[in-house]
């Protein structure tokens, strides 16, 4: 092999974020192979010192877009654990369809705008409304409706309103409820229909498999995605509290974003490891999903996160529907806010949002100010494995034209779906 | 023709580019009128060639500023996207601190020192760095109001933003005043444009928004003296989406 790999790819498009691949090669020799991620760094543990507890979760919700119901979330769960808040079982549903919402929507974004142009061979999702048209509108009905769910929950689709310390400000009614369960029910023949177009392009995706760590959270009774403890493939349970032992967080010169590696070099969090660790408790079309692309427990094909992520859309369409139907049963009130009796303490809170785990640590003082905050990004915790598939793809690939190189190592990436404005915020791919 | 238009994102959660993706089916429309030339976050095409340029997100690096130049340079028309690009958002709330320190907080004892990517200064809003011609406010925008500008660009006219406070559009919602249920809330002072969104919801305007210049003070502070709240804590509360360090 005599050919010199020298391919400079700046901003991987079709991401959030962004970020850089550098590969240098010469003769077949592998010279370096780095995952950069230069996106500006935000501080957002910094700032949040000194701000009030009920202003925080407002606040972080702005670490990431895509994932604001998410980071509301963890933030709240780490703000009453702090201060000894208990929830009600209404707070816990609506929180419950307020995440749904968030997974359907951020994953039918990924595969169906994102991730479907490459196993379609275009540049992006524009050209497919012209030459697919059908298939791209059904993908905007799943996408609307997921938003909508939203409205009706949060208050907004992104960077929800209604989501406060102890509960919401705002509470559906049940007509509004019955609506949503009646579309939800006829969004999952439309699913069905979105997944047999992308099974009959599957083949597109690169036959790769590196074997990993797989970290989720995950609990008895449901397929884990409020709450749970933290799940490992190599190494069984761990309570939440012990967290910071799992991701080990460390700085590397060429990311501004964080890097966490727990018994091995590297593990992979996001759906494909909650389908790992979890997949006997998805609902059941979720479960005729996952057959019809032939994915099983463990897979160890990044690839196969997209698919994972079909998978949970189903999910979290299925699992709304039993959520709304109980609270049909037992109905919705608005509640009295819950009184807070400030006092210090550390809380932390542990979601699974569309693309892994997520941790927010806070420390709150006696006046109800935070004094340190600590969180751990989903996509952080993927940079290392994402290196590291790199590590083991790109010597498979030497051989191909500089383009075929290129499709296949942006596709890695955007298997992970990262998410860099979460993890500071910045993609970028160059082969120097 | 036309008119060519980039999209291009800074510092930010790039939420507010996700709400062009959440136009839905009417994202369909808008490439009927203008011709996407760049939008890195949904396609892999690029060109150089644009009129608009619609950037979120707010500056922290000297290579971001020079980046933000050069897209002023090639645009004709530069619209700021949402509230970080706009006044700097959550962002700028660092800039309560030393720089040094939020580094250390963030990143510990790591070596990053002269790495151009940890090269940050004080957070600016993207007209701290270049003219900016429009803007689009919010955090996140509001969908009506992005194609209400974008609209108006197209067909050659300035675009406005309204002139008045939220409490003019939570007034025409029949909500009941959130002050009244025991909160703090900035819609007297805050630009309108969002439907009152959380007020809706029975939450209190953050003032993501920004600023209403020429906002009635008076009838503010009698709204505060009648709540027994103070103009310090209002303006404590405005800081959280738009720390200025010289106040208002």
């Amino acid at each position: 092999m005599s050919q010199k790999v020298d391919i400079n790819l700046h901003h991987i498009t079709r991401l959030e974020g962004h970020g850089n691949i550098v590969v240098n090669a010469d003769n077949g020799k592998i010279e370096k192979i780095e995952w950069q991620v230069s996106e500006a760094p935000r501080f957002f543990e910094a700032f949040v010192r000194g701000k009030d507890y009920d202003d925080l979760a407002h606040i972080t919700s702005r670490i990431c877009g895509i994932c604001s119901i998410g980071h509301t979330l963890a933030s709240l769960k780490a703000t009453e654990a702090a201060l000894g808040v208990e929830i009600s079982e209404q707070t816990t549903f609506l929180r419950k369809l307020a995440l749904h919402a968030e997974n359907m929507q951020s994953h039918i974004l990924h595969v169906g705008y994102l991730v479907a142009p490459d196993l379609f061979k275009v540049g992006s999702v524009f050209p497919l409304i012209n030459t697919h048209t059908d298939a791209v509108l059904k993908i905007i009905q799943l996408h609307r409706l997921a938003n909508e769910m939203s409205d009706l929950i949060c208050g907004r689709t992104t960077h929800p309103i209604g989501l406060v310390v102890g509960g919401f400000t705002h509470v559906p009614t049940l007509a509004e409820l019955k609506v949503l369960k009646s579309r939800l029910i006829s969004s999952l023949d439309i699913a069905g229909q979105v997944a047999e177009i992308l099974v009959n392009n599957a083949h597109m995706f690169p036959n790769f498999s590196r074997e990993t760590e797989y970290i989720g959270l995950t609990t008895n009774n449901e397929y884990a995605l409020y709450d749970g403890v933290i799940g490992s493939t190599d190494t069984g349970e761990h309570p939440v509290k012990d967290y910071q032992s799992i991701v080990n967080e460390y700085v590397v010169p060429h990311s501004t974003a964080k890097h966490s590696k727990h018994k091995r070099d590297s593990y992979m969090v996001g759906a494909l490891a909650r389908f790992n660790l979890n997949s006997d408790k998805l609902t059941p079309m979720a479960k005729e999903i996952a057959e019809m692309f032939d994915l099983k427990p463990i897979s160890f094909n990044p690839f196969m996160n997209n698919i994972a992520q079909l998978v949970e859309y189903v999910h979290s369409v299925e699992d709304s529907i039993i959520i709304i139907d109980a609270l049909l049963m037992r109905g919705t009130k608005t509640e009295e806010p819950i009184k807070i009796k400030l006092k210090k303490g550390r809380g932390i809170g542990a979601v699974e949002v569309p693309r892994g785990i997520l941790f927010h640590d806070y420390t709150i003082d006696k006046k109800g100010k935070c004094i340190k905050a600590n969180c751990v990004i989903p996509t952080n915790q993927n940079h290392g494995n994402i290196q590291k598939d790199m590590e083991a793809m790109v010597p498979t690939l030497l051989d191909k034209p500089k383009e075929e190189i290129e499709l296949n190592l942006e596709m890695l990436v955007r298997a992970y779906d990262p998410c860099i404005s979460c993890s500071t915020h910045y993609l970028k791919v160059k082969f120097v | 023709m036309k008119p060519k238009v980039a999209f291009f994102d800074f510092s930010s959660c790039e939420g507010c580019q996700l709400q062009i993706a959440n136009l839905e089916e009417r994202i369909i429309d808008l490439i009927e009128v203008v011709d996407v030339v760049s939008f890195r976050e949904v396609m892999k095409e690029h060109s150089d060639d644009y009129e608009i340029a619609i950037v979120e997100g707010s500056i922290q690096r000297p290579m971001d500023e020079l980046r933000l130049k050069d897209i002023r340079s090639k645009a004709k028309i530069l619209v700021a996207l949402g509230a970080c690009a706009h006044t700097g958002c959550v962002n700028k709330l660092r800039n309560e601190w030393p720089v040094e320190d939020v580094k250390k907080e963030v990143y510990g004892k790591a070596n990053i020192s002269d790495n151009p990517y940890f090269d940050v200064f004080q957070t600016k809003a993207l007209d701290e760095v270049v003219e900016v011609d429009a803007c689009i406010p919010g955090c996140p925008i509001d969908r009506e109001e992005f194609i209400r500008i974008v609209t108006a660009l197209v067909a050659g006219k300035k675009p406005s933003i309204p002139k008045y406070p939220v409490c003019v559009e939570c007034k025409k919602n029949e909500n009941i005043c959130v002050f009244d249920l025991g909160k703090f809330c900035l819609g007297p002072v805050t630009i309108a444009g969002c439907n009152s969104a959380c007020p809706n919801f029975s939450h209190e305007c953050e003032g993501c928004r920004g600023y209403l210049e020429h906002a009635h003070m008076d009838a503010q502070k009698d709204v505060l003296k009648k709540y027994g709240l103070s103009v310090k804590q209002m303006l404590e509360r405005f800081n959280i989406f738009n720390y200025r360090k010289e106040g208002y």
